[in-house]
């Protein structure tokens, strides 16, 4: 009951996204949750061939089903995935392949992570669900002292490498503080993890195939937000992205801002508003993986526009960004024309009525951007 | 918020309650029992309980379950403790096979104590003594074949060397060096070998049990005849991944046989201070686990019971537990003492009862074995164990770049900068730091 009380209002945030493009700002209605950004359309071909209409879960549920068909080792598995998953992720997937390959678990995060590692050691692609990154924590134990650990302290002799794990993250409007966070960096800070988080449907695919075919344990963190909201041409066919590479999702010369997951489409829109406000141009990169991180590509836009913000849903301080600022200070310290920006979520937990005040919206990374070019 | 919905439902339903300052008792029969709730909104009584996923009557006598409306679970054994030899059951093993086993029971225990020693002596930096648990841990492993996959929580070595982990690549395990497959990474005591199909061990308790069921799926999926036997202490038991293991187990019907040493003590902690029940035996039937206790310290007893075990495992694809009775002779690592914690007197009770002692005079009583075998056995494996254990001691430690390798399938970037940075290092402060210790690439 609760699932479609979330699709309901997902739906109603239709006509306030709609209005929200047509007009170009952003006004509140009473009854009706707004989307803290507008969803820009992957314009990137990541594949040749056909193309669909497709929105995130439907591009997840793709990717699945032709790992499924390709890999007959592979299994899904997590609480309520049988039926289609609570996002709608794994639809159909039981009913084409079988109860043994898709399959509900007792509701228990240790026991889901520790049962794909086992899975993994023996050579199943074992793709697991988190069905909320929030509720990652009790698996972590499993993830950050086993799965991150098993090549290195066998020697190679064994490894968890074909474990994937899929978690939906991130702000969803209402979600409160079980249902919003994102845990990335705390994941960052484990040797021997891979943790990437896609910004859109085509995305989501391409990273998700990678994910399951790489032969390291991965975590990726979906934005929830995005499942309905936003949609793509994504191609029907399998293809990956590298992980570890950063995407420049707009070329400019006076900023360089970084973000991941929904944070890109806000930062987007803050490149479109300081064109227009302050007439420069801004360059936009979607960081895509958290771990390894690509620190060449953003170095590199940084010593050529010497100013850098970096954005994310997750509180300040030890977030990731962090761990960005630090590196660039280190690498291109001669090239910075301001200090870092860091525009995050608060150190706080994340709140339910107060999220438009917790979130770092265009209208904090605009303000940042505004710092550093008066610098 | 989908998977929190049962205590906003409880919740729903209790403010619905206080609003229709309805009876209480009475608001929880039609909250339970929607179905029963006919379209007039009469209340039909059924006769049969409907409940989804329990199968029960219903009773009119109000009584709750405790230990004295409860039968702890007995212990099955097959060799007496007395002198005084029973004739055992059938166990179907040969002369050679029950003189392999306390050949191998008697090898752990000079390794135990020639290893034991030179941690005493500094030479390796821990040590933990498999003493008291030899019985469990030979019986349980004969009863397995190699392409049953083991995973262990640490005082299982007697597993490995039945499997035939040599005495040698115990040493260089515990020393590190460069002949060791995990290449000196872990400390001393977590073995693994693929070859043996012995899953590396890892310090963190009880993260092993999931990951075995895990495993057991993958096995019944590949359609081998063959099963994973999961090894803790009742101590792990508490961890909440045993829960998760035991569950996951039971609804996904894997075959692993859960093997759980219940030895008294979990470091300091007694096992009364571990838990109130009927042990760990008793939670299996609770899981919907088949369950058996058995003596730990008669071998006979746990081979036949990991015999059957394994038979069912393989047969129904359906998880097993048994817990084996046993005792902590020894501290619990080479860090501990055990008398801070425990008297002489319960450990001099329980030398009586050893294992090896008892599987002994049984041997002797078949005319398996005799005093001269005893010794002249004991001299060979002393001075095998001593060769391999000065070998390991010379050999060198892994090139000290091993650090940075198998974190990852390939390296990354940031890690091979790590490395370069650290090569830069140790170049220029090469005094300061072992190298001499250390392969050279």
């Amino acid at each position: 009951m609760i699932l479609s009380e979330l699709s309901t209002r997902l739906v109603n945030t239709r006509p306030s996204f709609v209005f929200n493009v047509l007009n170009g700002y952003t006004r509140r209605r009473n009854n009706v949750r707004c989307l803290h950004f507008t969803y820009y359309t992957d314009k990137k071909s990541f594949a040749d061939g056909q193309t669909e209409k497709m929105n995130m879960y439907q591009a997840i549920n793709n990717g699945l089903r032709l790992v499924l068909t390709k890999d007959p080792t592979a299994v899904i598995f997590g609480e309520d995935v049988a039926f289609g998953g609570v996002f709608r992720c794994t639809v159909g997937l039981q009913k084409e392949f079988g109860k043994e390959r898709v399959f509900n678990t007792p509701l228990c995060e240790q026991g889901i992570a520790g049962f794909g590692i086992g899975l993994a050691t023996f050579g199943v692609t074992a793709i697991a669900e988190i069905q909320f990154a929030d509720y990652i924590f009790p698996a972590f134990d499993q993830l950050v002292n086993e799965a991150a650990k098993v090549r290195y302290r066998s020697g190679g002799e064994f490894d968890c490498g074909k474990l994937t794990v899929r978690a939906p993250c991130g702000a969803v409007g209402h979600g409160g503080l079980y249902h919003s966070q994102s845990p990335e960096a705390y994941f960052a800070h484990t040797p021997g993890l891979k943790v990437v988080m896609p910004r859109g449907p085509s995305q989501a695919k391409g990273l998700l195939l990678s994910c399951i075919e790489e032969p390291d344990p991965c975590i990726i963190f979906e934005p929830k937000i995005l499942y309905r909201t936003a949609i793509d041409e994504v191609p029907t066919a399998h293809y990956t992205i590298e992980i570890g590479k950063a995407d420049v999702v707009r070329e400019g010369d006076a900023v360089t801002l970084v973000g991941w997951g929904t944070q890109v489409h806000v930062l987007l829109e803050v490149a479109d508003l300081v064109q227009e406000k302050l007439g420069v141009s801004c360059e936009v990169i979607d960081l895509v993986s958290i771990l390894p991180w690509d620190a060449e590509l953003v170095c590199k836009s940084a010593k050529k526009t010497g100013r850098v913000v970096i954005a994310h849903e997750a509180p300040l301080t030890n977030g990731f960004g962090a761990e960005i600022a630090s590196t660039i200070q280190v690498n291109i310290f001669l090239h910075l024309e301001a200090p870092i920006q860091r525009v995050t979520g608060w150190d706080s937990p994340f709140p339910h009525v107060f999220e438009p005040f917790y979130l770092p919206d265009k209208w904090r990374c605009f303000a940042a951007v505004k710092n550093v070019l008066n610098y | 918020m989908i998977n929190k919905v049962l205590p906003g439902l409880v919740r729903r339903i209790f403010f619905q309650n206080i609003l229709q300052a309805k009876p209480q008792w009475d608001h929880i029969n039609t909250k339970i029992g929607i179905n029963t709730i006919t379209t007039t909104g009469i209340v039909t009584d059924e006769t049969e309980p409907q409940f989804l996923g329990i199968e029960v009557k219903f009773t009119d006598k109000l009584q709750f379950f405790d230990k004295e409306s409860y039968n702890a679970l007995p212990i099955f054994r097959i060799l007496n403790s007395s002198k005084q030899e029973q004739s055992p059951e059938k166990h179907e093993l040969s002369e050679q096979t029950l003189t392999k086993m306390y050949y191998k029971m008697l090898t752990l225990t000079v390794m135990d104590k020639i290893l034991y020693e030179s941690q005493r002596q500094g030479r390796i930096s821990f040590y933990m003594t498999n003493t008291g648990e030899e019985a469990l841990q030979i019986g349980s492993a004969a009863a397995l074949t190699l392409e049953d996959i083991i995973y262990a929580q640490y005082r299982e070595a007697g597993v490995l060397l039945w499997r035939g982990y040599s005495i040698t690549d115990f040493m260089n395990q515990c020393y590190g060096n460069h002949k060791d497959t995990s290449k000196g990474r872990q400390m001393p005591v977590h073995y693994g070998s693929r070859k043996l199909n012995f899953v590396t061990i890892s310090s963190p308790l009880t993260t092993q049990l999931p990951q075995a069921v895990g495993t057991a799926y993958a096995l019944k999926q590949s359609k081998t005849r063959s099963c994973v036997a999961c090894y803790f202490g009742e101590g792990a038991a508490s961890e909440g991944d045993a829960h998760a293991a035991f569950n996951f187990a039971a609804t996904l019907e894997c075959p692993i046989i859960f093997i759980c040493r219940n030895n008294g003590y979990a470091i300091s902690t007694p096992s009364l201070e571990q838990f109130k029940g009927d042990g760990i035996a008793a939670r299996g039937p609770a899981y919907g686990i088949r369950t058996i206790r058995v003596d730990g310290n008669d071998i006979l007893a746990m081979y036949s019971a990991t015999k059957a075990a394994r038979r069912y495992c393989v047969e129904k694809g359906k998880p097993v537990l048994i817990e084996a009775m046993t005792y902590r002779m020894g501290h619990h690592s080479t860090s501990d003492d055990s008398s801070a914690y425990r008297s002489i007197n319960e450990i001099t009770r329980w030398k009586c009862n050893l294992p090896i002692a008892r599987f002994r005079s049984y041997l002797e009583s078949m005319n398996f074995w005799c005093e001269k075998r005893e010794q002249q056995s004991n001299d060979a494996i002393k001075e095998s164990v001593l060769r391999a254990f000065t070998d390991a001691e010379k050999e060198l430690k892994p090139c000290w770049k091993e650090l940075f390798t198998d974190i990852y399938h390939t390296m990354p970037v940031h890690i091979e900068k790590q490395l370069h940075s650290m090569a830069n290092h140790v170049a220029e402060f090469q005094e300061e730091y072992p190298t001499h210790a250390f392969k050279s690439d």
